[in-house]
């Protein structure tokens, strides 16, 4: 397990460096100077210099490279070219929001595709399976900000139980926190839900077809004992990964939703900085993104291999 | 797997008989046709203004009723499903043509360095969700049609890479691969004579599932405005037009939203089906 583990975060420092290098690159690539875009049309050439060279931008391409990854390395994002205060700032303002969203959406999720799962697993071709296997297809097929639009028609402007947007913040107080995020949680949940609920019923059906569980059932176990006790179990291995993909497509998805929403999460932050041309925070937010998805994969495969042996020695 | 492609009569009966095989082609079909019309015809013309109009709903004039700018929503749909279906049709393109033989090219050379670098990258792109992608290629390029196509087009290539790859290692060890290297073929003939035809079915039916996934990532884009740009009508962009004035006229939400979804319905129908056509052993428990 140990040369596993080295290996792994081997792989997962080299990944994280070509992140960070791509992410750099591809945003170099920017036609425009920030510095003259910061001072104006009309700048003094002089004073466009200093800041340049106040904010590094005149030093060699591998020096900023460093510098950028060295002031990342201690939570140090730079400076916002329009808000001027420090990115991180910025970001720890919003990731308050962002986050508590997408775990929210990322237990809806599974708590809706648990049930439906096992369900469809269990009572295979049935009535309740056919339910659960139309409404994923209706599920997938749904764009989350449509769903979303939806829910507010119904639940804001009719009914008039949620608002229709914004946050309150945290300060006031937690119940009212979370009901704000409830609408966008659903629509961000549904879509996965749906997928989920799909592997959930696949790899369980494929368990329920293995030698153990005809064993179980040979041992007298009732079919819904040997279903609890041992399918679900070994049927969980597939569904933790896909748990695992789903966090960095709810982190992604939720910068759509926090749109349609007007919740000033890192997805508000980050649109806002395209159209002010605030490079700085479209990188830092990129790049937490990124590797929020690369440490999250990584996470998810140090447990599947915790689970499963056999995956430390077979892992290619 | 080793089946060809060629649809003979067996596999047409098959499909014909398949319900939800069906379903999804006569979904897919009809949008596809839709689009194809509106190269030539649509009610009326999707640009034009006509304030005195404005946000009417469904009428015997105007199907789908008309928005903000009293322009018809039907033919305004007809002209998105061209734009939807171009963009996925191209990004799933861009997908194949480069993900397909860096796949083919990293089985073929299992195990070296190249292979590791190939899968690697792969491994990179995969961590980049599709929209931080655009929202960077955006960030640089500005936003538009062709750039949404290239951001969806580069998330689509590792995923024909690795099933390529997946699909050709397992290939390569068969007894008629070794026939072909016995008879002198080299590495590059046997991955495009042998290989390639071996996997076809394979990648259409992922070239489906990933057509529709395109199409839900296009109007995504074109909902936060970087996708195509007015005055080209497109799915996305109704649905963020439609957003404020929810509550006025709800039919500008709803029949762009049903377009996007019977579509990917359809392609996903169409997929399932066809993976149930090629490998029957899947046709219980698809995830």
């Amino acid at each position: 397990m140990t040369a596993y583990l080295l290996r792994r975060l081997l792989s997962l420092c080299l990944s994280l460096i070509a992140a960070s290098l791509v992410i750099f690159l591809v945003m170099e690539m920017v036609p425009g100077d920030p510095a003259s875009f910061m001072m104006g049309l009309n700048a003094d050439p002089a004073a466009v210099a200093a800041l340049r060279s106040q904010l590094g931008l005149d030093a060699p391409l591998p020096l900023r490279y460093l510098g950028w990854v060295a002031g990342l390395l201690q939570g140090d994002f730079g400076v916002s070219y329009t808000y001027r205060v420090p990115v991180s700032e910025l970001i720890a303002e919003r990731v308050v929001i962002s986050l508590p969203l997408t775990l929210y959406a990322l237990t809806l999720s599974t708590l809706i595709a648990f049930p439906a799962g096992i369900i469809a697993a269990a009572r295979r071709n049935s009535f309740a399976d056919f339910s659960v296997m139309g409404a994923t297809q209706f599920g997938v097929a749904i764009p989350n900000f449509w769903f979303a639009m939806i829910l507010v028609l119904i639940f804001s402007i009719n009914l008039r139980w949620m608002s229709a947007g914004g946050f309150p913040g945290w300060e006031a107080g937690f119940g009212s926190a979370m009901k704000a995020l409830t609408l966008p949680a659903i629509a961000l949940a549904l879509p996965q839900a749906s997928i989920l609920a799909r592997v959930m019923r696949s790899s369980l059906i494929d368990t329920l077809e293995e030698d153990f569980m005809r064993t179980a059932r040979a041992k007298g176990l009732s079919r819904s004992q040997a279903l609890w006790r041992h399918a679900l179990r070994n049927a969980l291995i597939p569904v933790l990964t896909i748990i695992g993909l789903q966090f960095s497509f709810l982190l992604a998805g939720g910068i759509i939703i926090e749109n349609v929403f007007y919740l000033p999460g890192l997805g508000r932050l980050v649109f806002q900085a395209i159209t002010q041309r605030d490079l700085i925070v479209v990188r830092s937010v990129v790049i937490l993104l990124v590797f929020a998805v690369i440490v999250v994969t990584f996470l998810v495969d140090l447990a599947y291999a915790a689970v499963d042996p056999r995956l430390r020695r077979h892992r290619q | 797997m080793t089946r060809s492609f060629a649809p003979d009569r067996s596999i047409l009966k098959m499909a014909l008989s398949h319900r939800s095989l069906v379903i999804g082609f006569l979904l897919t079909a009809f949008f596809v046709l839709l689009a194809l019309l509106s190269l030539v015809w649509t009610p009326f013309d999707p640009t034009k203004l006509s304030i005195a109009t404005k946000l009417k709903g469904p009428s015997f004039d105007h199907w789908f009723g008309t928005d903000h700018f009293g322009r018809d929503m039907f033919s305004m749909i007809m002209v998105g499903a061209r734009v939807s279906i171009a963009v996925a049709f191209v990004a799933v393109g861009i997908g194949i043509g480069l993900g397909v033989p860096l796949g083919l090219y990293a089985a073929a050379r299992r195990g070296s360095l190249t292979d590791e670098i190939i899968m690697r990258g792969n491994d990179l792109v995969f961590a980049f969700p599709a929209l931080l992608l655009a929202i960077m290629i955006t960030a640089v390029f500005g936003p538009g049609a062709i750039n949404a196509i290239i951001a969806i087009g580069i998330f689509n290539i590792p995923v024909f890479a690795r099933l390529a790859r997946g699909a050709a290692l397992s290939l390569w060890t068969r007894d008629f691969v070794l026939a072909a290297r016995v008879s002198g073929k080299g590495k590059a003939r046997i991955s495009i004579e042998h290989i390639l035809p071996n996997i076809a079915n394979l990648l259409i039916v992922q070239g489906t599932i990933q057509f529709s996934l395109a199409i839900l990532a296009e109007a995504a884009l074109a909902y936060v405005g970087l996708g195509a740009q007015p005055p080209l009508p497109s799915w996305g962009r109704m649905l963020a037009d439609a957003q404020t004035l929810i509550s006025l006229a709800p039919h500008m939400a709803l029949f762009p939203g049903f377009a996007i979804i019977i579509t990917v319905l359809g392609l996903n129908l169409m997929g399932d089906g066809l993976r149930d056509l090629y490998d029957p052993k899947l046709r219980r428990g698809r995830g």
